[in-house]
């Protein structure tokens, strides 16, 4: 096959789908992945294009183990959610889909700093217009919320990389570490995408506003090409281990108490995102192996969560918990495919979450980060509750809310059910995904202890679930705001500035009144003798003159004979 | 397209099958303890070797989550359109 830069394919058919529409569009659409995904089984690891611009060394295009299991997933995602998307006749969502796909690629096949800042942004651009699909009233101002994000880590990134290119003089993107120069800037753009803690809100507030299909393709590229992006740059760094595990933890708290299921994927996905970046932070080789691997899973398990809360949505126009249930009589085989999706992300062996997880947490263990390995085991029973239990429950059981519905369109179904063959596929043969990850470390997850402590913590943890059921302690589903980071840019920062404005005002109107105050005093005095009514505006009649002329004739005479 | 007249109960509505989950629920819980009594793990943590301490710590961090998810809920819960109400009051003071 000839070689050609992957993004290509991407950027050809999200051309030619402007133009075409039906079958002729599908096809096109269907194509991209393939042929991408073609040419990436032909790529050969160390392929390096090198142009020289003035001073610059840029590469475009570099394939290594690291950025080539990235460039698969992306396919096969790709593949996933375009499938998924093809009963639509939206043209807006089909070509930034396709542009968006194609960056996240050319993002991870990106050799250099540059390169990968123009994919960073196509990437940010693109996703954003997957949100304002939505068209409706609130749309509009959470996909500026969502690109305020997006252009935030690009400016970071560029300012960062200048600045590393300025002290090193090169800009090829390898291993950069937190001290080198602009390193703490390239850091941050990276870790807005990858969700890190305060910064995570474009994740929770974007994602459920996109449309039903826009989210599956947004929940499969940024976050992953950033946490490649981070693996590359700051593989090691210990800092990450604490953020990943902090990010691992809270959002489950907010993922039991928040009523829509997307957002609730939205806030298992930052969890998830945690066991990745803990991964990078460990950053021995079956840690990396472990994030790399768990990236890639993701892509597959919380695509195909977020592809049946899509298939709810399409159906039912609906996907708060307290709206839903009872749907598994009128979409049996959605709900199937969304219970295996629950059980991938749960980790229960024979399922991809299972063989990629146990990488970070063996990691973790054997490099002695022990009180962090008890928080993110804490974390993988979390996950059980609100992905696992949560949103088949709610959505597809609780009680029966007798909603109209039918069976998802095939080509969703069709969509959902390559995810979820893949799902079990990697877990029972885990020899598909270990052949591609990039580092060596020999890994057997299928051994008596990992799959009896597994069983053990997700079986008494649904027994917990259980018990709280029965006994009413579990939360019920009511429709509510849970105030977030974000309270602090759509509450508290626009009341300040309210505060402010009213403040300013209040000041303006105070000189005003005072200058209006003592200008009207100044006039009327003015008024007093200068105005038609004043003192020097007075006529006088003539007698008086000839009094004051013989008056003055006088004082003459008078000084004369003095 | 179903409508809303044809409402039978299905599976997922009887309580026998209720029941039988819970049953075998409790069942495989009761072999994990029972195999991971008789088989040896291998550990890394001194914690790791209590008997059934996995079990414990499941059930133990599901139960946690939840009641501290519900304590979470009482700070931060708002009404639905909680940030709409600001977009109009700012729309309305403007």
């Amino acid at each position: 096959m000839p070689d050609f830069h992957p993004f290509l394919p991407f950027l050809v058919a999200a051309i030619l789908a402007a133009f075409t529409k039906g079958k002729v569009r599908s096809a096109i659409m269907l194509l991209a992945p393939v042929v991408g995904g073609l040419h990436l089984l032909g790529a050969e690891t160390g392929t390096m294009v090198e142009y020289q611009l003035m001073e610059l060394t840029l590469m475009p295009y570099r394939v290594d183990e690291l950025s080539l299991i990235f460039g698969y997933i992306f396919h096969i995602g790709a593949f996933i959610a375009v499938l998924y998307s093809l009963h639509l006749k939206d043209t807006l969502q089909h070509v930034s889909g396709l542009l968006y796909a194609g960056s996240a690629v050319g993002a991870v096949f990106a050799g250099d700093l540059f390169t990968l800042f123009i994919f960073w942004e196509i990437l940010g651009l693109s996703s954003a217009f997957l949100v304002w699909a939505s068209r409706d009233e609130t749309s509009v101002a959470t996909g500026i919320r969502y690109l305020v994000f997006q252009v935030l880590s690009g400016v970071l990134l560029m300012a960062g990389a200048l600045w590393y290119w300025l002290d090193t003089g090169s800009l090829i993107f390898n291993e950069i570490g937190l001290d080198a120069a602009g390193a703490w800037l390239i850091f941050f753009a990276f870790g807005i995408k990858c969700g890190f803690p305060f910064l995570h809100n474009w994740i929770t507030d974007g994602y459920p506003a996109s449309t039903a299909t826009g989210t599956v393709f947004l929940c499969c590229f940024t976050t992953k090409a950033a946490v490649y992006a981070m693996a590359r740059g700051f593989p090691g760094t210990e800092l990450l281990i604490y953020i990943g595990a902090f990010m691992a933890c809270y959002p489950i708290f907010f993922a039991v108490i928040e009523n829509d299921l997307r957002r609730v994927l939205a806030y298992s996905m930052i969890n998830q995102l945690g066991f990745m970046v803990c991964g990078i932070g460990v950053g021995t080789a079956l840690a990396l192996n472990g994030a790399t691997g768990h990236a890639f899973n993701d892509v597959l398990f919380k695509g195909l969560l977020f592809m049946s809360m899509g298939a709810v949505l399409y159906v039912t126009g609906r996907t708060k918990a307290s709206e839903l249930g009872g749907l598994y009589k009128k979409m049996p085989i959605t709900a199937s495919l969304c219970i295996v999706g629950a059980l991938t992300i749960s980790a229960f062996p024979l399922v991809a979450g299972f063989i990629s997880k146990s990488m970070v947490m063996s990691a973790l263990i054997e490099e002695g980060h022990s009180i962090i390995w008890m928080f993110m085991l804490f974390a993988s029973a979390g996950v059980l509750e609100h992905a696992g239990i949560k949103i088949p429950y709610f959505a597809f059981f609780a009680h029966d809310q007798n909603i109209p519905a039918r069976e998802a369109p095939t080509n969703m179904l069709l969509a959902m059910g390559i995810a979820a063959v893949l799902c079990v596929a990697i877990g029972v043969f885990p020899s598909i995904l270990y052949n591609i990850l990039p580092y060596d470390a020999p890994y057997s997850p299928y051994d008596m202890t990992h799959v009896l402590t597994q069983l053990q913590l997700l079986a008494f943890a649904t027994l917990g679930v259980v018990f709280l059921h029965r006994s009413g302690r579990y939360p019920a589903e009511v429709p509510s705001t849970n105030l977030d980071a974000e309270w602090f840019y759509r509450r508290l920062f626009p009341r300040i500035y309210q505060s402010i404005k009213r403040l300013l005002t209040r000041i303006s109107d105070f000189i005003g009144n005072w200058l209006r105050h003592w200008s009207t005093g100044l006039m009327t005095g003015l008024n007093r003798t200068h105005g038609p009514e004043g003192t020097l505006a007075r006529t006088w009649p003539t007698g008086s003159m000839v009094l004051w002329v013989a008056v003055l004739l006088a004082v003459y005479l008078v000084a004369d004979f003095l | 397209m179903q409508t809303s007249g044809d409402n039978k109960p299905g599976w997922a509505e009887n309580p026998v099958v209720h029941q039988r989950i819970r049953y075998g629920l409790f069942i495989i819980c009761g072999l994990l303890v029972i195999v991971d009594l008789i088989v040896h793990r291998h550990t890394y943590l001194p914690v790791e070797e209590l008997p059934a301490f996995y079990a414990f710590y499941g059930f133990g961090a599901l139960v946690g989550v939840v009641v501290l998810a519900k304590t979470l809920r009482l700070y931060v819960g708002r009404n639905e359109d909680y940030y709409q109400q600001d977009q109009h009051g700012e729309k309305d003071d403007a």
